[in-house]
């Protein structure tokens, strides 16, 4: 390189100066993201109404939160692909709208299990009770863990208002009646005697039952086979294929 | 005096705040980690008292004025040593959780112990604690040399490292105890999140303030990449950490997007922790290292800013390629495929700039284990930047995506590009950094190469076939127009694959044990009595003049 002074730009200027060399690296992973991510926050098209979708019940959301702390989302999807074999398999291929109120998405990378987004009402919660308990008592080549700890764990109730406020700061429409009553509707969910009218009422759809076989205490495997049986049961997917476009 | 003893008071505050902040805890994984603050806390006033060469007093082979030279190498040998230590608890998890897919009753019925609580710690030790004490050490020792100046702000410098451990020890211990964001490769929580950015916001300080104060007119251009690294990561980290915690006084918190807007942010942030964390950080690595020990200069001055500027401006635009065929808006697929295959050109730019820098210098494979190695990390460097954009045709992801093929190209990038060219420049710091002539054992960094490449070579055939042939069992159809498989025949299916891949991880994990041997002696001083390389014995006979012969 010879140092003659050059005419116009030259990159030495930025190699010179670090100032200019980081705000220039900045501005050059600033564009994509701007130009892809910003977009999907107010193009109404992105996430197209359907009816049906409402925020998770209290219940619902405790299994959800154990669904992540146990890390499900490494070997199981939530988003079936619009292919024939896909559908077949899983069922009607997941909307936009399906996973509005889910703060993270659990949409998934991998499948070392099947696709769970619409696994709600396949199988029994007996059949969820041994499955999670023992996975090889039901299907014996799985080699899923076994999660029999989460029947003997009682959910910590007490906190529910606290859940449904934050997601409410986020922007899941929860009313102020439904965060006031975050931890009876919690308890009504489970509790085969409790008077689940107010609950159902707030959260169309809703299954409420003893879950994990113990009525006596409503416990994490309660939540999480409640979170598993309503997955994908929201939304009628019938009236959905109206809005389809034709390509 | 007064800044020493007002260190020392922040720090107090500091275990203060986490002491309280513990007894008040509203679950238990949040009081234990704030306990775990409070101890470093502690240990940080004790150290801020001993002007911080406490250790470097307790280790002399650490440090200790022994070995000072010129440049402040301190924290670059802590953090050589971290980088195998971590290594290896990364390695190995990788191996137990490799191995619980084929025998699940290693899940051992805890929940501690079940692979979906593990996977993220093998994840984050190998990529966060392996990967990023490897750059930051690194970036240490090579902004000193290319600028020709000692760190800015020493004592920050140790913040650094120190404060990056902490981060790294409350991420792991919260992944066993369940307190995760369940963001893939940004799973830990919203205080850990916290933290990690003002350790890296002081990286950034020492880092720039380094460059700032450099002695030399240009800034060299491993430089352009560290500093692109360590300033794109601040700006993923921080927003696709956004979340709103359910209380100061607990680990839970939720993410501030959701659904679609959330996957695309994460991905975002997901691919770019591949592109910038992964990739130019390892390249700013290969730029130093590759032409120091080959002792020719880079290839092409013009390819490096070429490659330089097209890479980072392109990297960022390829994360929708992880969501095809999802509820993410088409447009924004199509455009993350259109740039990851585009990408495929800078990233063999700089494959090109660093094998090509061997120029003249070839006959050093065949001599010199660690080129070797370099030429290895480099080849593995083009393999997996030429398959990530052929997965991200939508064509090939939609057989691919969900598969292990993924696992495969993954581990093909981190095992050969990322794995390989740290082992190669560990093993060129490590005897200049405690001051012996050479490693202890270079037939033994011999045997390190052999045994990760054919680890890497087992364990990406294995999730190639395993990959592909689930892929396909997925779709396939019979003549009487039903699916022919149920899902867990498939899962059982892929039994062989995964021993053939935990006995690749097994061969690459004793590659990473002979190298701890090999890095131990050396630090200790001791040099092996061993037989050269390669040996060319002298043959008299042919030592003469060639007389042509005619033909009969």
């Amino acid at each position: 390189m010879t140092s003659k002074p050059e005419a116009g730009f030259s990159h030495k200027k930025l190699e010179r100066n670090v100032t200019l060399l980081g705000l220039c690296a900045l501005g050059a992973v600033a564009i994509g993201g701007i130009v892809e991510i910003a977009p999907l926050f107010w193009i109404d098209s992105t996430v197209e109404k359907v009816d049906g979708m409402r925020p998770y019940t209290p219940l619902e959301l405790t299994g959800r939160n154990i669904y992540m702390r146990e890390g499900c989302y490494v070997c199981h999807s939530q988003m079936i692909r619009p292919f024939k074999d896909e559908i077949e398999r899983y069922g009607p291929y997941s909307l936009a709208a399906e996973s509005m109120y889910d703060h993270p998405f659990q949409w998934g990378s991998k499948r070392t299990g099947p696709d769970l987004a619409r696994v709600g009402g396949r199988y029994s919660d007996e059949w969820h009770r041994a499955h999670l308990k023992d996975p090889r008592s039901v299907v014996p080549e799985s080699i899923m863990p076994p999660y029999a700890f989460l029947a003997e764990k009682p959910v910590k109730v007490g906190d529910m208002s606290g859940h449904l406020t934050a997601l409410s700061r986020v922007g899941v429409p929860y009313t102020k009646e439904a965060i006031a009553a975050a931890d009876a509707d919690l308890v009504a969910q489970a509790d085969p005697n409790a008077d689940a009218a107010a609950l159902k009422a707030r959260y169309p759809k809703a299954q409420a039952r003893d879950y994990d076989g113990n009525p006596a205490q409503v416990t994490e495997m309660d939540a999480v086979i409640a979170y598993l049986q309503m997955l994908g049961t929201l939304v009628d997917h019938q009236k959905a294929k109206a809005f389809e476009q034709p390509r | 005096m007064d800044s020493l003893l007002s260190r020392v008071g922040v720090w107090f505050f500091l275990a203060l705040l986490a002491f309280m902040a513990m007894a008040l805890g509203a679950d238990q994984a949040y009081s234990v980690h704030m306990g775990i603050v409070c101890v470093a806390a502690l240990l940080a006033m004790a150290a801020s008292m001993n002007k911080f060469d406490f250790l470097t007093q307790r280790f002399a082979a650490i440090g200790g004025p022994a070995l000072q030279s010129q440049y402040d190498d301190d924290p670059i040998r802590w953090g050589v040593i971290a980088t195998m230590f971590w290594g290896i608890a990364g390695f190995t998890v990788g191996l137990i959780i490799a191995l619980q897919l084929a025998f699940p009753l290693l899940n051992l019925n805890l929940e501690y112990t079940t692979f979906g609580r593990l996977r993220p710690l093998h994840t984050s030790a190998v990529i966060f604690a392996f990967g990023g004490n490897a750059l930051i050490a690194t970036s240490f020792y090579v902004v000193q040399r290319t600028c020709r100046a000692r760190l800015a702000f020493p004592s920050l410098a140790r913040f650094v490292f120190w404060g990056y451990q902490l981060f790294i020890v409350l991420a792991a211990t919260g992944y066993i105890m369940g307190v995760t964001e369940a963001k893939e490769y940004a799973e830990p929580e919203w205080y850990v999140d916290i933290w990690l950015t003002v350790v890296w916001v002081s990286y950034l300080a020492v880092f720039v303030g380094t460059l700032v104060k450099r002695k030399e007119p240009h800034i060299y251009v491993a430089n352009w990449f560290y500093l692109s690294f360590i300033i794109t990561i601040a700006m993923l980290h921080l927003v696709n950490n956004l979340s709103m915690p359910v209380s100061i006084f607990g680990s839970k918190s939720y993410s501030a997007f959701a659904g679609v807007q959330d996957a695309l942010t994460q991905w975002w942030y997901g691919h770019n922790a591949v592109g910038f964390f992964l990739t130019a950080g390892f390249l700013a690595m290969m730029y130093y290292f590759v032409p120091k020990q080959a002792e020719r200069p880079v290839y092409s001055y013009r390819l490096s800013i070429v490659h330089f500027w097209s890479l980072i401006f392109l990297y960022i635009w390829a994360g929708p390629h992880h969501l095809h065929y999802t509820a993410l808006p088409d447009w924004a697929q199509t455009l993350g495929m259109v740039f990851s295959i585009i990408l495929w050109m800078p990233s063999w730019g700089g494959m090109i700039n660093g094998l090509m820098t061997l120029n003249g210098a070839w006959d050093k494979i065949r001599t010199d284990p660690i080129i070797r190695m370099m030429v290895m990390a480099l080849a593995f460097y083009g393999m997996s930047t030429f398959e990530g954009p052929m997965l991200s045709i939508k064509a090939v992801n939609s057989l691919s995506h969900y598969t292990d093929w993924t696992i495969g190209h993954v581990h093909s990038g981190a095992l050969g590009w990322n794995g390989m060219i740290t082992f190669a420049c560990l093993y060129y710091l490590f005897p200049r950094l405690w001051g012996r002539s050479r490693m202890y054992s270079l037939r033994m960094i011999n045997w390190h190469f052999w045994l990760s490449t054919l680890g890497i070579v087992f364990y990406a055939s294995a999730m190639w076939v395993s990959g592909i042939m689930q892929g396909l069992m997925w779709r396939e159809y019979g003549a009487d127009g039903y699916l022919v498989y149920s899902f867990v025949e498939t899962v059982a299916a892929m039994f062989p694959m995964y021993l053939i891949r935990a006995f690749g991880g097994l061969l690459y994990l004793s590659g990473a044990l002979v190298m701890v041997y090999n890095v131990w002696m050396t630090v200790a001083g001791h040099l092996r009595e061993e037989k050269p390389m390669t040996e060319t014995p002298h043959n008299p006979e042919a030592d003469r003049p060639y007389v042509a012969v005619p033909a009969e």
